[in-house]
């Protein structure tokens, strides 16, 4: 079986966003680029899989500008065994990128597509979703625990009142949540040997698959600002404030 | 025009987070029906018909329908679509679940989270965890929407008067089943609807300390949160966490105990209306945010608070 993870170039977590003067976007130019932490996470689970003699090849793929062949880099270092970007620099929202996930896996035939639960650039929460339902793979959504059951997947979910776990038939999409795994870390000799691992480039426009939306962004702006409040001195002041100041409590 | 809305419920009755969407509908305007499926929920679909605003109510009883089976809810949902321009659901695990699936079913986009409706295709969304906020537009024939819980008021769950229909169920999924649940004992106030959160951090040092939250927690009838570090500890399960990835709470109160303040973290806290934190670090950035700060040893500040509660 292969496995197919899915990995986007985002802003790194660590910096903090900042609006473009003229409200079209997000600052990208000169900062730190990674991977996705959900995607480090599906992909250290690939990896599992495939470490636990479920799987012969895991297969990273990005869509994206160029520069995304070092988010896929990084997918390989850690241990996956190819890549496949597919090159565009435009936007691609999720249900683009899940049509585009689809046409590779037309090709790769994988077993299973991992994917995050969510992009930490666009929020959105939809892709994996998308594709289960454009191409009727069942979808074990939030996932903090996979185990191989029958001929499918147990997979214990993270939902709002605790968790839960359902089995579902393979092939089948998995979107990881943060408790899914601790991923590694990319060991130098590793990330030398990356280098030679294959990488494909394909054009969007070779894939056939459309990535026009309806969906426009009219403008970005910064959030409103929370001012700092005061600093006070005892637990006595703090409960006083609240009470008579405040009046929440 | 006209929206219908995945209604969400629970042991019988309606999740709050379905009020709140009822009233985003009531400003995108135009008739308003809330969808209520499940295995033997009659009640909860006359609930729903008394929800002010409501105009509609339709009612799918089925076994298919009783875990929250993604697969099984989209279908349903678009057996339904016809007839609206506009089909909304809750930000919450269960409505990220399916909103996606029926976004792409019709082939248009899926708009995550919205915080404001400014008109019938025009929404407000944050995005980067809230450190931007982007105004969206959608041309598509079909707005297939989520809106986050916390930004719009609960509708009143009386003064309606809508019909209720029952609806023919679509077949359920052979490619996915449900096993069980586990889930989490606790007789405080549900997280994203309470009117006082109390969340501690990494800070807490471990789960048996958060007894010392729960305490407080009970005297000002608080639910209790955490950071995504106390989670991926240990000390608190999944469901406590607040933040971008976790859940989104806007309380009259938030009291954040032994949390650094990181970005992800606000993200999910920074509407909150009163905002305290202690933290013995005087650096940390949760003293950007907060309106009151303390800082002070938490080991020590506790056991006071708890104290100066009953006074
Ligand atoms: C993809 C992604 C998603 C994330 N999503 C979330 C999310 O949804 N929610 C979330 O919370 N985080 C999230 N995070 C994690 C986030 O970046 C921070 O790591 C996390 O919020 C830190 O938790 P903390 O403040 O409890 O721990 P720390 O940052 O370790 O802070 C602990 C604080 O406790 C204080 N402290 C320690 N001991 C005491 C004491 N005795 N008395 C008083 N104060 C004390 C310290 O001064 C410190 O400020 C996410 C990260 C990533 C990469
Ligand atoms: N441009 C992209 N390239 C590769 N994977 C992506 C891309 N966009 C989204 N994904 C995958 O889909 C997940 C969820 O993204 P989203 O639906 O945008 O929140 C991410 O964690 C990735 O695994």
């Amino acid at each position: 079986m292969k496995v197919l993870v899915a990995v986007k170039r985002v802003l790194d977590y660590n910096v903090k966003a900042r609006v473009k003067a003229d409200k079209s976007g997000i600052e990208l130019a000169n900062v730190k680029m990674s991977m996705n932490p959900f995607d480090e996470i599906a992909i250290e689970e690939a990896l599992r899989i495939k470490e636990a003699g479920k799987a012969e090849e895991v297969i990273a793929v990005s869509i994206g500008p160029s520069q995304s062949q070092e988010t896929i880099r990084t997918a390989l270092a850690m241990g996956a065994d190819r890549g496949i970007l597919i090159e565009t620099d435009d936007e691609v929202q999720p249900l683009a990128v899940a049509k585009l996930l689809k046409h590779v896996a037309e090709k790769e035939e994988p077993g299973l597509l991992i994917v995050g639960k969510q992009a930490i650039d666009d929020d959105a929460n939809q892709t994996g979703q998308m594709y289960s339902a454009i191409t009727g793979w069942p979808q074990a959504t939030f996932a903090s625990k996979v185990e191989f059951e029958g001929d499918g997947l147990k997979v214990t979910r993270e939902v709002d009142s605790g968790l839960e776990s359902i089995q579902v038939a393979m092939p089948a999409v998995i979107t990881t949540d943060l408790r899914l795994n601790e991923p590694r870390y990319a060991k130098l000799p590793n990330i030398m040997k990356a280098k030679k691992k294959p990488l494909e480039v394909i054009a969007l426009a070779d894939t056939g698959v459309s990535i026009e939306t309806g969906l426009k962004t009219v403008e970005v702006n910064e959030p409103e600002e929370r001012e700092a409040g005061i600093i006070v001195k005892s637990v006595d002041e703090l409960v006083d404030r609240l009470r008579n100041e405040a009046k929440v409590i | 025009m006209s929206t219908l809305i995945l209604a969400e419920h629970e042991d019988g009755a309606l999740r709050p987070a379905t009020l709140n969407v009822v009233s985003a509908a009531s400003q995108i305007g135009g008739e308003v029906t809330l969808l209520v499926a499940g295995q033997g929920v009659e009640a909860v679909a006359s609930a729903a018909a008394s929800v002010a605003g409501v105009a509609k109510v339709l009612h799918a009883d089925d076994a298919a329908y009783a875990n929250e089976i993604a697969e099984n809810l989209a279908d349903l949902v678009l057996s339904q679509a016809d007839s609206h321009e506009h089909i909304l659901f809750a930000a919450t695990a269960s409505g990220k679940n399916v909103m996606p699936r029926v976004a792409a079913m019709l082939d248009v986009a899926g708009i995550s989270d919205v915080t404001e409706v400014r008109s019938s295709d025009t929404f407000v969304r944050p995005i980067y965890a809230g450190n931007a906020i982007a105004t969206v537009q959608s041309s598509d024939a079909k707005k297939v929407v989520s809106v986050r819980t916390t930004s719009f008021e609960a509708a009143a769950e009386s003064g309606g008067s809508a019909a209720v229909e029952s609806i023919a169920t679509t077949a359920a999924s052979d490619k996915v089943s449900f096993i069980g649940q586990e889930l989490s004992q606790s007789d405080r106030p549900e997280l994203t609807s309470a009117k006082i959160v109390v969340s501690g951090g990494r800070g807490m040092q471990d789960g048996s300390n958060f007894k010392m939250l729960d305490d407080i927690a009970e005297k000002l009838n608080a639910a209790v949160g955490a950071s995504r570090a106390a989670v991926d500890a240990g000390f608190v399960p999944n469901e406590y966490q607040v933040g971008q990835t976790g859940k989104v709470v806007a309380p009259d109160l938030y009291i954040a105990v032994g949390i650094s303040g990181a970005i992800q973290h606000l993200a999910g806290m920074k509407d909150s209306k009163v905002i305290a934190a202690i933290n013995k670090d005087e650096e940390a950035p949760i003293f950007q945010v907060a309106d009151y700060g303390l800082v002070e040893d938490l080991f020590d500040a506790l056991p006071e608070l708890n104290k100066a509660l009953d006074g």
